[in-house]
Parts: C-alpha cells; sequence; structure tokens
C-alpha cells in the first residue's frame, strides 16, 4: 500500500530489481569484459593471512594466454602426461553427458544435467586433490567422478535408475553417491552439502587425521543460509576444506545478479568472514588446478579453509526440463571471452608440442567409444520404465536401519496391491 | 538425580566409552548448557570432543551430518526446540533420508538434544512442543523422555542407535514432576522413585511405551510432562485409567497401546502441542483402525489449542487439570 502523501520533500524512493546485459535475440559484446592478463596476479604462499590477499579475491587468476602458453606465477607446472591425462576426462566428461542428454532425449530416463563448460572446475580440482580427500558436490559436478575413474556403467545404471543401480532407483537421475570415490551422497536441496563438507573437514581435523574436505555449489547457491552458515563454522573452527564457488552465471533462468554479483565477486565473500578467497578463470584447467592445489595446500598445512570461486558459463540448458532460448542470448556461448576449457587445454598442448589434431581426434574417438561401450553394457541392466527395476518391496528398505512395524504394514499393504494390479 | 543430572549423566557414560561421540550447540562447553545439561564434560573430555558453536541452527545440524559421514556420532543439543526450525532443511532432507537416498552408503547417526514444552512462562518462542512436525517425517525417530530414569536409559539408546533420532527434553521437570498445579510449590525429583538413577550404563529400548499406571476404565496416551499431569488429575478423579508414557513416538509402541485400548474400551490422548494436525491425531487415527471394534466412545483428545504459546495467559493454555477432569467425565460418559 503506498502512502497517500509524500513525507516532506523527498524524492520517491525506487526498487533496484538486477536485469541482464542481454536477453533471447540480443546481440552479445563482451569487449568491456575485463579478464585481466593471464600471469599477471601474484601468488602468494599458501600460508598468507587472508586480508593480505584481498585483492585476488577480485581479480582473476589466469595461467593460459590467448596463444595457448602457460604463464605466471599460478602455471602449476604440471607433466605433459598429466595434462593429458585432465584433457581425456574433460572430454569423457563432455561425451558422457552428451550421451546421457540424449538418452533423455530418446525417452530412456526422466531427467539428465549437463556440465558443459565446466569440465575444468571439476576433472582439474580432482586432479589437484588427493584420491581420498572427500568431496561434497553439488548436481555438475560428474567429472569429479569421472576423473576419479568412477565406472561410467555404474553412473549411467544410476541415470537409468535400472537394477544395477546402486542407489536402487531411489533418486533421480544424476544425485550419485559413490563413498568408494570420495563421493558424498547428491542432495537435491541446495547448499546443504556446504556445512557439511565443513563438518567433515572439522571431523578428520579432531581426529588429527591428514585427509580434507572439498565442497562446491553453485553461485545461485551461495545465497542460500548455509552458505553463510558453512564459512562461519569454517572460519571459526579454521576447516581443512576446500569451498568452491562456480559461478557460471546462470542459475535455471537468473543471471547471478540475483545472487549479488552486480555488487561484488563471490570470492570476495570470503574476506567478510576471514577466509581466503581466490577468483579463478574456471575454463582455465591449469589456474583450476593452481588454485586448488594452493587451497588444498593450505588446508592441509593448518591454515584453515579457501573459497574459490571459478568464474565460467554454463553453456547448455539449466537441465533436460529447461531452454534457456527462453531468457537468455543463444550468443553468450559462443562469445563468451573465457573460451571453452577443453579447447583451450588442447591448445596449450599443442603448443608445447605434446599433443596435435590427429591425437585429438583419435582421443575424441575413443571416449567417444568408451561411453557408447558404457551406455550398451548400462542399458543391459534396464532403462527407466522398461524391464525390471529394484524388486518395490526395496522402497520400504534404508528408511531405517532396521524396518519398523509401521514400515513392515505398508510394505504388507503393497504387496497386495502389485498382487491385485496383476503385476 | 535430577533430569538434568540423569542426561549428563548419560553424556557422560557415553562420552567415556567412545571417542567418536561429540557434543556441540551453542553455550554447551565451557558454560555447559544454559540448563546445564553438558555440565563439565568440555572440562572432561576436551575442546574438540565438547564445543561451543555459532548461533546457527542449520549449521550445527549441517556440521554434525558431515561428521557423521565422517564416522562420528554427534550429539548437537539445540537450545530450544522453538529454534529448531532453521535446522529443519538439515534435518528433513539432509539426515533423514541420508541412509534411504545413498542406500546405506552414508548415514548419519546423531542425536539432537533440544528443551521443549511449556508450563514456565516462556511464551510463544522458549514453550513449543513440535514434535509433530518430526514424526511426520520418514527417516528419523522421536523420543521423549518424562522421568530421570528413562531420560538416561533412553538418551544412551538414541545415542548408540544408528538411525537420526529427536530427543526432546520436557524442560518443565529438568528438576522435578509437575502435576499440572502451577499453583503449588514445585515437588523435586528426590521424592519420585524415578530419581533413582543408575551411575552406570543402561538402555531404555527405542520404540517402547511404558505403563504408567495399569487401569480398566479408559486408556490414557501421553508423553513427557504431561504423564505426571495425567496422574495427578486420574488420582484426583479416583479413576481407573491405564496410562501409557509412549516414551518413542516413532517407532511407536503400537502393540501396548492396542492391547491396552482393547482391553479399556476408550482412549484419549492427551499432549501439549497443539490439536490439529498433532501427534495426537496420529494416535487417535491408529487407534481408531486398530482397534474399532473395541471402542465404546469416540477418542478424545486434549491438546493445547491451536494458537501460539501465549505468555500471560499459559494456564489458560495449557492442558491442566480442569481441562483433563472435563474431558475424562465426557469420555466416561459416552
Amino acid at each position: 500500500m503506498t502512502s497517500e502523501e509524500p513525507r516532506r520533500n523527498l524524492r520517491p524512493l525506487s526498487l533496484h530489481v538486477p536485469e541482464p546485459r542481454f536477453r533471447p535475440g540480443d546481440p552479445v559484446d563482451f569487449a568491456d569484459f575485463d579478464r585481466g592478463r593471464a600471469g599477471a596476479v601474484p601468488r602468494p604462499d599458501p600460508d598468507v593471512s587472508p586480508e593480505a590477499i584481498r585483492e585476488v579475491a577480485y581479480s582473476l587468476v589466469r595461467v593460459l594466454d590467448d596463444e595457448g602458453q602457460a604463464v605466471g606465477p599460478w602455471n602449476p607446472r604440471l607433466a605433459p602426461e598429466r595434462l593429458i591425462g585432465m584433457l581425456r576426462h574433460m572430454a569423457l566428461t563432455r561425451a558422457y553427458d552428451d550421451r546421457m542428454y540424449r538418452a533423455q532425449r530418446q525417452g530412456k530416463t526422466s531427467f539428465y544435467m549437463k556440465s558443459t563448460g565446466e569440465e575444468a572446475t571439476s576433472v582439474a580440482a580432482a586432479y589437484a586433490l588427493d584420491r581420498d580427500d572427500m568431496c561434497f558436490p553439488s548436481y555438475r559436478q560428474q567429472g569429479l567422478l569421472i576423473a576419479r575413474d568412477w565406472p561410467l556403467v555404474d553412473m549411467m545404471n544410476q541415470v537409468y535408475s535400472n537394477r544395477g543401480d546402486r542407489l536402487k532407483g531411489r533418486q533421480m537421475p544424476i544425485m550419485y553417491s559413490a563413498r568408494a570415490a570420495g563421493f558424498f551422497s547428491i542432495s537435491g536441496n541446495l547448499a546443504t552439502q556446504y556445512p557439511q563438507a565443513v563438518g567433515w573437514a572439522m571431523a578428520s581435523a579432531s581426529k588429527g587425521d591428514t585427509r580434507i574436505a572439498a565442497a562446491w555449489c553453485g553461485e545461485g547457491s551461495t545465497a542460500e543460509g548455509d552458505f553463510h552458515s558453512a564459512l562461519t563454522f569454517a572460519s571459526v573452527y579454521r576447516a581443512p576444506v576446500v569451498l568452491n564457488v562456480i559461478n557460471n552465471q546462470w542459475a535455471i533462468s537468473s543471471f547471478s545478479g540475483f545472487a549479488g554479483a552486480e555488487a561484488t565477486t563471490f570470492a570476495a565473500r570470503a574476506i567478510g568472514y576471514g577466509i581466503a578467497g581466490l577468483r579463478v578463470d574456471g575454463n582455465d584447467a591449469l589456474a583450476v588446478h593452481a588454485a586448488t592445489e594452493w587451497a588444498a595446500d593450505r588446508a592441509r598445512d593448518g591454515h584453515g579453509p579457501t573459497l574459490i570461486e571459478h568464474f565460467t558459463y554454463r553453456a547448455e540448458g539449466h537441465s533436460t526440463s529447461d531452454d534457456p532460448s527462453k531468457y537468455r542470448s543463444a550468443e553468450e556461448r559462443s562469445k563468451w571471452p573465457l573460451g571453452d576449457p577443453i579447447a583451450r587445454l588442447k591448445q596449450h598442448l599443442i603448443t608445447i608440442g605434446a599433443w596435435d589434431e590427429e591425437r585429438q581426434a583419435a582421443m575424441d574417438r575413443e571416449v567417444a567409444e568408451e561411453v557408447r561401450a558404457a551406455a550398451k553394457e548400462a542399458e543391459q541392466n534396464g532403462i527407466l520404465g522398461e524391464g525390471l527395476h529394484f524388486p518395490f518391496s526395496t522402497m520400504f528398505e534404508d528408511v531405517f536401519e532396521e524396518m519398523p512395524w509401521h514400515l513392515e504394514e505398508q510394505l504388507g499393504e503393497m504387496t497386495e496391491e502389485w498382487k491385485a494390479s496383476g503385476r | 538425580m535430577n533430569m538434568i543430572q540423569a542426561i549428563n549423566s548419560a553424556l557422560d557414560i557415553k562420552m567415556g566409552v567412545d571417542p567418536d561421540i561429540v557434543v556441540m550447540g551453542e553455550d554447551v562447553g565451557f558454560f555447559g548448557g544454559v540448563f546445564k545439561a553438558t555440565e563439565g564434560l568440555q572440562k572432561k573430555y576436551g575442546k574438540t570432543r565438547v564445543f561451543d558453536t555459532p548461533i546457527t541452527e542449520c549449521g550445527i545440524i549441517g556440521v554434525a551430518v558431515g561428521m557423521a559421514a565422517y564416522g562420528l556420532r554427534p550429539v548437537p543439543e539445540i537450545q530450544f526446540a522453538d529454534y529448531i526450525y532453521p535446522a529443519l532443511d538439515q534435518i528433513v532432507s539432509e539426515a533423514a533420508r541420508l541412509r534411504y537416498r545413498s542406500a546405506g552408503e552414508f548415514t548419519a547417526p546423531i542425536t539432537v538434544r533440544s528443551p521443549f514444552g511449556g508450563g514456565i512462562f516462556g511464551g510463544q518462542t522458549h514453550s513449543q512442543s513440535p514434535e509433530g512436525i518430526f514424526t511426520h517425517v520418514s527417516g528419523i525417530k522421536t523420543v521423549i523422555p518424562s522421568t530421570p530414569y528413562d531420560a538416561k536409559g533412553l538418551l544412551i539408546s538414541a545415542i548408540e542407535d544408528n538411525d537420526p533420532v529427536i530427543f526432546f527434553e520436557p524442560k518443565r521437570i529438568y528438576n522435578g514432576p509437575f502435576d499440572g498445579h502451577h499453583d503449588r510449590p514445585v515437588t523435586p525429583w528426590a521424592r519420585h522413585p524415578a530419581s533413582a538413577v543408575p551411575t552406570g550404563h543402561y538402555r531404555i529400548p527405542l520404540g517402547q511405551a511404558a505403563i504408567v499406571r495399569p487401569g480398566e476404565d479408559v486408556t490414557i496416551l501421553t508423553y513427557g510432562t504431561m504423564v505426571h499431569v495425567v496422574a495427578a488429575a486420574v488420582a484426583e478423579k479416583g479413576l481407573d485409567a491405564e496410562i501409557i508414557d509412549l516414551r518413542t513416538l516413532v517407532p511407536l509402541d503400537m502393540a501396548t497401546i492396542e492391547a491396552s485400548v482393547k482391553k479399556t474400551g476408550r482412549c484419549m490422548v492427551v499432549h501439549e502441542a497443539t490439536k490439529t494436525s498433532g501427534f495426537g491425531a496420529e494416535l487417535s487415527a491408529l487407534v481408531q483402525e486398530h482397534c474399532f471394534h473395541h471402542l465404546e466412545a469416540p477418542v478424545r483428545r486434549v491438546t493445547g489449542w491451536d494458537t501460539p504459546y501465549p505468555h500471560s495467559l499459559e494456564w489458560a493454555y495449557y492442558p491442566g487439570p480442569v481441562r483433563l477432569s472435563l474431558a475424562l467425565d465426557k469420555i466416561m460418559q459416552d
């Protein structure tokens, strides 16, 4: 309700509602986007005090320049074989995404989410962590599992909810859980994994363990209260945790301005908590690796948590249920000033003479074949809605460690229903 | 022991034998808790096992879930049940579903302790009984003791249980049983037989009710503070009622309830929480389903009113002796 008469002689207030720069049909021009120069951001020692590196939270750590050279103090100086491994895992992640996206379109499953354009933020990060460090991912870090060589068939079984699904068809596709791969059970509820990762890290520290935790969330999810509580806990107890924010510019249809990006960076959120904050070119696999390694060293040496903002772009729709052409310009993807993570790493390897187009083409064929073979194997276990899935009785298991009487009773009712339905 | 001492003893005993148990919450460390339930534990077990937390309930439970995923057995405290709501997402979406959604890969054996219930002029945000919110959630157990003896035995069982447990402590009876006569002096636990609490380890199994008073005329299902209020009202009436203290709401001891109602033919449900969609509705429905042909009267609910918990009108809100007396008259005449 507006007031009838203005108070005194004051100008009426106005409410600012953020608006993205480009809507469907708009020409896209990132000319004024300041990428910074590759190699320009200094690399402090990992034991630095958070307040001493404030500017890194407002810069962009970049290693790969436009010619594909690795430059500057953040260059992780990885052996070419390791870089080729990273490239392959990123290509495999993309091929996997493409295949499963198609599988959803073919009606083989209900839902899928690609990570196209963001492969470096999980694959390169996984390469910088130890295999037994615990990851608390969101739903767009399938690259972690793939980088840890988790079987594609197992992932596909989950997506198909078939009889090979270790989660027994209980979870929506892509909500993987792989304890043996250090990959925490994915939840649909955003940012809940953030304080959980901090708790895991606190537990590791309290037990005198040497393992650290890492968490991922999107920039949209940083608006959740759990993000704040996680950073508070991480700071208070100096938890050995790496907190990753994947700023891919879009939270479904909301651009990052609705998470606060117009006012500041997401890495800068760390500063107020007394946490080290790094802002990194998320499409630069070397920069992602270097930042993650820095943060992991910092955590392992007892200097506490780090928040890393990975500045990237969600190249595809949010999910198979989403049509990005309804809210953003189709040109954004091709004009994205930080390019494509796979293309950039490939160019680097070619530039240093460790790779060529022929080997790239062979690798692309290989990963496609690997995915195809895995899909074939997984589909033998059934696809959603066809063939046998888990028996319905398993629906009542694992609610509790032991089934209480009321679930036994409901299982009995379900058995009757099953018989009555002629199945 | 009073109930606080019994709870403290349960924590002490479990922490002494299981190095994976950690106690965490607002003011629980150095200070020993605003109700003193964790007094002395930090001194005895150290700051990494008993520690103060920032004031963020979603953080406390979220961190506890992460610690449990690591392999610890956290016993987080929420200072008042009225303040558990910021943690609801972590309890409902995470702790309760973790075992199910990961097919047992990850579990959350956490015990959330929280003082609850009214009768202390706590007003709107220090008096609530939100158990019905939790009994509605698949995957968590809800436990409410009514005596020091039960509090210790149930808390030990809750901590040893591999499922997440919400453990509500009726703060009105921390120091002594309450018969509903707020105008009379409080009796300390010392004069109650259930204050004789063994100093060592013992368990009261979850999912088992206790028959507080055997009787033939009517079955009264209740828990927490209301166990004592009901017992006093029944004694004052001279009624041969069978009073059942449920102790665990989920999983519920349906066998004891069913046997009792089939014997008495009448059933009354009593709780402090508001009526609509309260746990009493579930109990009433279950009794109706399981004991329909034995019922001689409609199942009756005596509860708090469907209003926020008022401050000055506390004793008009509270289901006390007069409300109980009228309801008992009615159910016996039905």
